[in-house]
């Protein structure tokens, strides 16, 4: 009874708090322009709208457009579970559960891709290619960065995982991760969420046809996405053993909350990366992990 | 001090990496001369007692290689007004994983080399290995001269930093030596790199290779 309320809770979190962060970023930005900026809590307006409204399918589309989103709202929310939440844990935990993040992830990211192809149109075949090739490299170093916290911690299951400090490698894995966000997420480096050009769109091109509730489900998927990877990166690096409770809550929130605006920050001072310059970008993210590995396995060894 | 030395020597390597995956001729020179900055200042946490030789010798090899020679190279640059490496025999992506294999590599197999056991410890080895990869790569790989000056002196850094080995039993003259053989060598460079600006209209080394009458 208490794990079935325990899981309920954990639902309600990642479901009611994950829209808040996009609408911080766009704050920030805003911020940082000197204009008013779209309030905190649009993102729940416009999933809140977009419920209402109705589906609008191509005579192409099998039924495969309307559950492909569900499926890959569906993934996220299984990856979000086996997110710890600091002293909470996670709600499910075993050996190796890691690697079934990975591939949640993988697989929603998969739905989405084939949810776009489904249109038939063009322009979506091309933003799912761009998505997967992109997320081949990303992978790459996300694969790196846990090695190296399992290296370091000499376990297979996150919540042992992510408990102590990133040691001597943080500073690079933070960095890597921090890239492997931005990539993860479509921010700016990678994809400009705010653009319709369909020449420099990534992310935003695969939902062009997508309306109504299955284009909310993307649009939350999106920012579960984005609180997951916000705190894989701020528990990873921060220390978290033998702190209270309070305390351990305090230190994760901030640490999100300073990824946010990071990303908002970083948003705002830099603009897109050509596409033939991204691999480089991701190539760099990868070498950040891999030399993190490097100094965790260094660091054992002396 | 072990600590700080490796920390310096890894981020010694980490600019090495920087030098590679930049197209940018101004960064490229920039990791260069921070590198010799950094690695200039290293003989200075190595000896217990300071000496006011190894004082002196730190101080010329900071202003050589952190003002004199980016300042002679960065006016070869603008005499001959090129900014990037564009079009490198291999390509950024490869030299970069070149790179970091290559200091992986270093750090897995320097253990095997026969040391002495208080450098055992350290990374001066498996850095200067990897510095000195790093100026091959940028020497073989890229066809602007500038970053080839660049790969040499990055190649020049990898040999001092293997040489801070012998610090005790090398006669600091020699490094003296080796230190104004490099900013000569680099202020000729400077006027070489005007002079096939003035003759061949472009600095790619790759024209130079046809004989002509």
């Amino acid at each position: 009874m208490i794990s079935i309320l325990d899981i309920l809770l954990r639902l309600a979190f990642w479901l009611l708090l994950a829209p808040l962060l996009p609408g911080i970023i766009n704050k920030v930005k805003a911020w940082v322009a000197c204009r008013r900026g779209p309030p905190v809590l649009q993102l729940y307006y416009d999933l809140a709208r977009l419920w209402q409204k109705s589906v609008v399918i191509s005579n192409l589309a099998s039924p495969a457009f309307i559950i492909l989103p569900a499926m890959s709202w569906v993934a996220l929310f299984g990856a979000a579970m086996l997110m710890p939440l600091g002293p909470a844990g996670a709600a499910f935990s075993f050996h190796g559960d890691m690697l079934l993040v990975i591939y949640l992830l993988a697989l929603s990211r998969f739905c989405t891709a084939w949810a776009a192809m489904e249109t038939g149109s063009a322009f979506e075949g091309m933003g799912a290619a761009r998505e997967v090739s992109y997320a081949v490299l990303a992978e790459a170093a996300m694969v790196a960065a846990i090695l190296s916290l399992s290296m370091q911690t000499g376990s297979v299951s996150l919540v042992t995982m992510l408990t102590p400090a990133a040691g001597a490698g943080g500073v690079l894995l933070a960095a890597g991760l921090f890239i492997v966000l931005l990539a993860e997420n479509c921010r700016v480096p990678f994809d400009d969420p705010n653009t319709h050009l369909e020449l420099t769109m990534i992310h935003e091109v695969m939902v062009l046809d997508h309306s109504g509730p299955p284009l909310a489900a993307i649009l939350h998927g999106a920012s579960i996405k984005l609180l997951l990877f916000s705190m894989l990166l701020a528990q990873a690096v921060l220390p978290l053993q033998g702190l209270s409770t309070q305390a351990a809550i305090g230190l994760i929130g901030g640490g999100v909350l300073a990824v946010t605006i990071g990303v908002g920050i970083v948003e705002s001072l830099l603009a897109r990366l050509a596409f033939k310059r991204v691999p480089l970008l991701l190539t760099v993210a990868f070498l950040l992990c891999l030399f993190a590995l490097l100094v965790a396995w260094k660091g054992g060894v002396s | 001090m072990n600590s700080n030395l490796n920390l310096l020597i890894g981020l010694a390597m980490g600019l090495n990496l920087l030098a590679l995956g930049s197209s940018r001729l101004p960064i490229v020179i920039r990791s260069m001369s921070a590198q010799g900055v950094i690695l200039g200042a290293m003989p200075v946490l190595m000896e217990h007692k300071l000496d006011w030789r190894v004082l002196l010798i730190a101080l010329a090899t900071i202003t050589g290689k952190g003002l004199v020679i980016p300042w002679l190279l960065r006016r070869a640059m603008r005499t001959a007004q090129i900014d990037r490496e564009l079009e490198p025999l291999i390509g950024f992506i490869p030299s970069l994983m070149l790179g970091a294999g290559g200091a992986i590599a270093a750090l897995a197999l320097a253990h095997l080399l026969p040391l002495l056991p208080e450098h055992a410890d350290t990374l001066l080895v498996p850095g200067s290995l990897a510095t000195v990869l790093t100026g091959f790569i940028l020497l073989i790989g890229r066809t602007k001269a500038i970053s080839q000056v660049c790969g040499y002196l990055i190649l020049e850094n990898g040999i001092y930093l293997f040489g801070l080995l012998l610090i005790k039993a090398m006669p600091l003259l020699v490094e003296a030596g080796v230190l104004l053989d490099l900013t000569v060598g680099v202020f000729i460079i400077g006027i070489i790199v005007d002079r096939i600006q003035r003759a061949f209209d472009s600095l790619d080394t790759r024209k130079l290779t046809a004989l002509r009458e």
